[in-house]
């Protein structure tokens, strides 16, 4: 039994050098993640807005597409897909709207005064319920609401320039259309 | 030539190191004299062609020898000398030859300084030394070469990425590699005990100075990149939980526990077998983290160049390394003798929750670093955990670490008396108190954590006073008696003080960060903001240009009841080689608090963004580093490590022990 515990260290080293091996494969896809939540109705949230802002409520967004983008001014990947986010609406045609994940609402202004508010509408989800409901593993995502307020796509990390023009775009605009 | 030189001295060197790990090896176990000091030659030798080697890259850079490869990638010759040289150590296969560079040399300390260890426990732990040189040569010759010639060679390089063109980060690699191979030392003295099957006071007495003086250059190391990150940065944020900075973070706190559990060890020869572990641990966790910086499979802002086949060779390197060593001490561990008891309220038992604390903590960074890979592997997602995870999980565990840290000096070994050791450090609970009845008085309920912070701090740094006063008899003796007994307390006492108060000093200026003011405006030439009591007066900026940028400086006043106290230049530098911009701050500073402004975005009506901050205490966080690693550096000078050197001398000189 002594012995036992002797051998811990070296099979717990055994189980990460196993995922170390994995993470090198160069062939992994990091943005597939199936979500339970697809095609079925967002869940709802009616969250406060930032100082002066109006907050965010599903209620809000019915009869039109819409994304919604999770962030925090906490998350370096945040701040690499912000300028994606940037240009994002005008180059769609449907509302960008952001939820604050687990942000001191004077943090996230900053982070928005810094580096520029691509958002419609911000809601502040700083106990991070709105998240659960949505199943979001951690920051950043994005999800691609419908007209009759579904999910309809869930991109999990930060956006990327292919993403966008490959399956964002096409998804919303044919969403627009139906 | 001269770069052929290089090379060659490089692959020597590889040759020497498969010597030194093998030879001494079978000598010490044939009880072989000549073969087992092949070991003092051979990493000596090792480090001599290794640090010609490093001169030669060196001599490189200084001279923009554009036909080295990495010279084209990391260098251009308008950049100021100190940049040329630094940037030798900038990028990839530099910084692994300064690497194997730090780790030749604390091998050849070994060899030159280790003449009272036993001849046999010498060679093992040289040639456990010279087997890290030969896996870490092997994948600078075979997958890093930095003498690999660029054909034909440019007239210019591609220059060095601006943000490494500063001092602060120039100097920063070589204290954390100090800091990291340093523990190989203490990791090849666990692996040889293990191989001898024993452990003593004697080993524990060898090993902590190493660990120590690792211990200290980690901890400058880990304190200059986060001041870099503060005043570089340009918003005032000196820590991010980036997997590069816990990287060098998780050594420092098993090391930590490592240099407490080994003075166990020494004075009261129990803990050996945990004592081994850790240093193995540490050691271990310097390599994974040399892996996630340079295998690719974590995306950083520190992260060197991506390469596959890097990533796999340091895996089978760290599989290796720490996967032999954990077997071996899964196999020869359970029979090492433990010594003294002792009771759970006790010094050991101190610094045993010391101990299982910090390990702890290093295992939730660790989870914190290594959970967005893990799920990225089983087809997750690539996320950030970020500040929450780590303010929920790290630091509830520093609490009672800090609790603990004023009480465990009090308590006596073997059996401590817990009451007796409150009742004297109520003036330190007195201080706490009072910070924290000041603190609500001033800023109200709503910063608790900063407020419980800051009378921890108290606790802690009165709580060092205290046990000092308690050795000198302070007011308790006459004064001449005091005066006695604090000339006369050993070094590693005070030294045990010091850094403890360091602590507290680092914790003061963590906790008051929340107690920072900040006015974020766009200013236009003659406009003023206020901020902390300043006012402060924008008087446009004007351009200048540096050897390899073009800079944008400001020119801001900083007046105090109407008169001007100090003008401040914040400064934006653009590298036009490299198409980016970099920021200078600038920071008035009193030692209690920084004002610190940086220059943001110019807009297009001549107006520049400007932000500006009142940092109450935070330079007090890189004071407390300074201040716990001189105190590291105090407890090396002390007396017992060379009258221990001295006695032990004489006794090789009789017999090498017959038994061994």
């Amino acid at each position: 039994m002594r012995r036992l515990l002797f051998l811990l260290p070296v099979a717990m080293f055994v189980a990460v050098a196993v995922y170390f091996l994995l993470a090198l494969n160069p062939n992994r896809d990091p943005t597939l993640v199936p979500s339970a939540l697809i095609d079925k109705p967002a869940p709802v949230f009616d969250l406060g807005g930032l100082d002066g802002g109006k907050g965010l409520a599903l209620a809000g967004f019915k009869g039109q597409v819409a994304i919604v983008n999770f962030f925090a001014s906490w998350c370096e990947p945040c701040r690499d897909e912000h300028p994606l986010l940037m240009g994002l609406e005008k180059k769609i045609g449907v509302p960008l709207y952001g939820i604050a994940y687990k942000d001191k609402p004077a943090d996230t202004e900053h982070f928005l005064k810094e580096l520029g508010d691509p958002y419609d509408a911000i809601g502040v989800d700083e106990s991070g319920r709105t998240a659960i409901d949505f199943g979001v593993y951690g920051v950043p995502e994005t999800y691609v609401i419908d007209k009759q307020g579904r999910i309809r796509k869930r991109f999990v990390g930060p956006l990327s320039e292919s993403a966008i023009a490959g399956e964002l775009l096409p998804l919303v605009q044919q969403l627009q259309h139906s | 030539m001269l770069d052929e030189l290089g090379h060659y001295a490089l692959i020597l060197a590889l040759c020497i190191a498969a010597l030194q790990s093998t030879v001494p090896l079978y000598g010490a176990s044939r009880r072989h004299a000549g073969l087992m000091a092949v070991g003092q030659s051979a990493a000596v030798a090792q480090f001599v062609l290794i640090a010609l080697s490093f001169a030669v890259l060196v001599n490189a850079y200084v001279t923009s020898d554009f036909s080295l490869a990495t010279v084209v990638d990391n260098s251009q010759s308008t950049k100021p000398l100190l940049y040329k040289i630094t940037g030798v150590w900038g990028n990839h296969e530099g910084s692994m030859l300064l690497w194997v560079l730090i780790l030749s040399l604390f091998g050849a300390a070994v060899a030159l300084f280790g003449d009272n260890l036993p001849p046999g426990l010498r060679a093992r732990v040289l040639a456990v030394q010279g087997m890290i040189g030969v896996g870490f040569l092997t994948f600078i010759v075979f997958t890093s070469n930095p003498f690999l010639r660029a054909h034909p060679a440019p007239l210019d390089g591609n220059g060095m990425n601006p943000v490494l063109q500063d001092p602060g980060l120039a100097f920063h690699p070589p204290f954390l590699y100090l800091g990291y191979v340093g523990f190989s030392v203490a990791f090849s003295f666990a692996v040889a005990a293990l191989i001898e099957g024993r452990v003593d006071a004697a080993w524990a007495r060898w090993v902590r100075p190493w660990s120590l003086a690792a211990w200290c250059a980690l901890t400058v190391g880990i304190a200059m990149g986060s001041w870099w990150a503060y005043y570089t940065l340009g918003w005032g944020g000196w820590w991010f939980w980036d997997p590069v900075e816990n990287a060098s973070f998780m050594p420092w706190l098993v090391g930590t526990a490592l240099i407490h559990s080994a003075i166990v060890v020494e004075k009261r020869d129990a803990l050996k077998s945990w004592t081994i572990l850790l240093a193995i641990v540490t050691f271990s966790l310097s390599l994974v983290g040399t892996f996630l910086v340079r295998s690719g499979v974590l995306t950083s802002v520190h992260a060197f160049a991506v390469d596959p086949t890097r990533g796999t060779y340091i895996l089978i390197l760290l599989v290796l390394a720490i996967g032999g060593s954990l077997t071996l001490y899964a196999l020869r561990a359970p029979a090492l003798q433990g010594g003294g008891i002792f009771a759970p309220i006790s010094r050991e038992g101190a610094i045993v929750l010391n101990n299982v604390l910090l390990t702890t903590a290093a295992a939730t960074v660790f989870l914190g670093t290594l959970y967005p890979l893990f799920l990225d592997t089983i087809g997750g997602p690539k996320l950030s955990v970020g500040f929450p995870f780590f303010n929920r999980t790290f630091v509830p565990l520093m609490v009672p670490v800090l609790i603990a840290v004023a009480v465990g000096p009090l308590l006596a070994w073997k059996r401590g008396d817990l009451r007796g050791a409150l009742q004297r450090l109520w003036v330190a609970f007195a201080a706490a108190l009072l910070v924290a009845l000041i603190g609500l008085y001033i800023a109200g309920f709503k910063p608790i954590l900063a407020l419980l912070g800051l009378a921890l701090a108290a606790w802690v740094g009165i709580g060092a006073i205290v046990e000092w006063a308690e050795r000198v008899k302070l007011f308790r003796a006459p004064p001449d008696e005091t005066w006695r007994r604090a000339r006369h307390l050993p070094r590693a006492s005070y030294a045990m003080s010091i850094a403890h108060f360091g602590l507290a000093v680092s914790v003061a200026g963590i906790a008051a960060s929340a107690f920072e003011v900040e006015n974020i405006q766009m200013m236009h030439p003659g406009d003023s903001i206020p901020i902390a009591g300043y006012v402060l007066k924008f008087d446009g900026t004007t351009k200048a240009p540096g050897p390899n940028f073009t800079a944008d400086i400001a020119t801001v006043e900083v007046r105090r009841g109407g008169q001007t106290v100090e003008v401040l230049h914040p400064e934006r530098r653009f590298f036009p080689l490299q198409q980016m911009t970099t920021s200078v701050t600038a920071i008035r500073t009193n030692f209690l608090a920084d004002l610190y402004v940086a220059l943001g975005d110019p807009d297009d009506s001549g107006g520049s963004t400007i932000r500006a901050y009142w940092k109450p205490l935070t330079p007090w966080i890189w004071m407390g580093a300074v201040i716990m690693a001189f105190g590291g550096l105090l407890s090396l000078s002390d007396r017992r490590w060379r009258v221990g050197v001295a006695a032990k001398r004489r006794l090789p000189a009789v017999a090498p022990a017959p038994g061994e």
